[in-house]
């Protein structure tokens, strides 16, 4: 990875059980911690542009619990829950994460840690997720190529209407 | 996506982190074995077993050049990988993107102007 900002998510895979994501933002690092934490500002991006974010609940505190819910575009629900482990404002969040399109899904949790950097004015964002299994990881990415390829069909469908 | 379980997998072989920064190297030029013992400043015959590996998976190329093994990067195994990651980076900047309008009018709220009650209905 160069040094360069980059406004475009990184995704890279330092082993076979995790995902590292990275990202910056031209924004101060208190306000991209806020948009983690609080869920009126949740709302307002985690879907992406796979739906929306009917609820977010955030008991911000070690052993408090967070649960995300969207309706996606097609109809169905997703969502997903964790715990959170470690809290320092503005800098770090560890938290558990389970998606709960998974049966018993709380047996196996991936481990998240959400680091921000200063970089003076901006922000660097790091995603770790940690998971029990290669096979666990696999499918993670697996579900963004469903969602990436729904995102394509979205673009697609929204060209097509202009030139309408 | 279905793939096979051991070393003779791209995807395996660049899990390790030796073996990326063999092929950073690579990306460079083609060098042969002692040049990458140098650069990389650990035993040749651990050199040479990452090499196997990423031989095995079609990530390098070996010829000879004179009395020198030469190797040579070939990125076509990863583009398979890189197709299948660069998918979940597309969920990712999608969210991100509207991140980063959350992040603009936290910034400036004048510029808000109750656009986001649009975007969220």
């Amino acid at each position: 990875m160069t040094t360069s900002t980059t406004h475009t998510a990184v995704v890279s895979l330092p082993s076979d059980t995790q995902i590292l994501i990275t990202r910056d933002f031209n924004a101060p690092r208190h306000l991209v911690y806020r948009a983690h934490v609080e869920p009126d500002l949740i709302k307002r991006w985690w879907a992406g542009e796979r739906g929306q974010v009917d609820s977010a609940e955030v008991d911000l505190r070690v052993g408090g619990r967070w649960r995300y819910v969207m309706t996606a575009h097609e109809g169905f629900e997703v969502a997903f829950h964790g715990e959170y482990r470690e809290i320092v404002p503005d800098e770090r969040i560890v938290c558990t994460e389970v998606f709960e399109g998974v049966p018993d899904g709380d047996l196996d949790p991936a481990l998240c840690t959400y680091t921000l950097t200063d970089l003076g004015g901006r922000t660097r964002l790091t995603v770790l997720t940690e998971v029990s299994s290669r096979q666990v990881r696999d499918m993670i990415l697996d579900s963004g190529m469903d969602s990436g390829m729904q995102e394509g069909m979205d673009a697609l469908e929204r060209v097509a209407q202009s030139l309408a | 996506m279905a793939r096979a379980a051991t070393t003779t997998d791209a995807f395996n072989a660049v899990a390790e982190p030796r073996r990326r920064q063999i092929l950073d190297l690579l990306a460079g030029g083609s060098r042969p074995v002692n040049e990458l013992v140098q650069a990389l400043g650990i035993p040749q015959p651990l050199v040479s077993k990452h090499l196997r590996v990423l031989r095995e998976v079609g990530l390098v190329q070996v010829h000879d050049r004179g009395r020198q093994r030469v190797y040579r990067l070939d990125g076509e195994p990863l583009r398979s990988i890189y197709e299948w990651v660069r998918r979940y980076e597309q969920t990712w900047n999608a969210r991100y993107d509207l991140l980063d309008t959350v992040l603009d009018e936290l910034q400036h709220p004048d510029r808000a102007s109750g656009q986001h009650e649009g975007e969220a209905s």
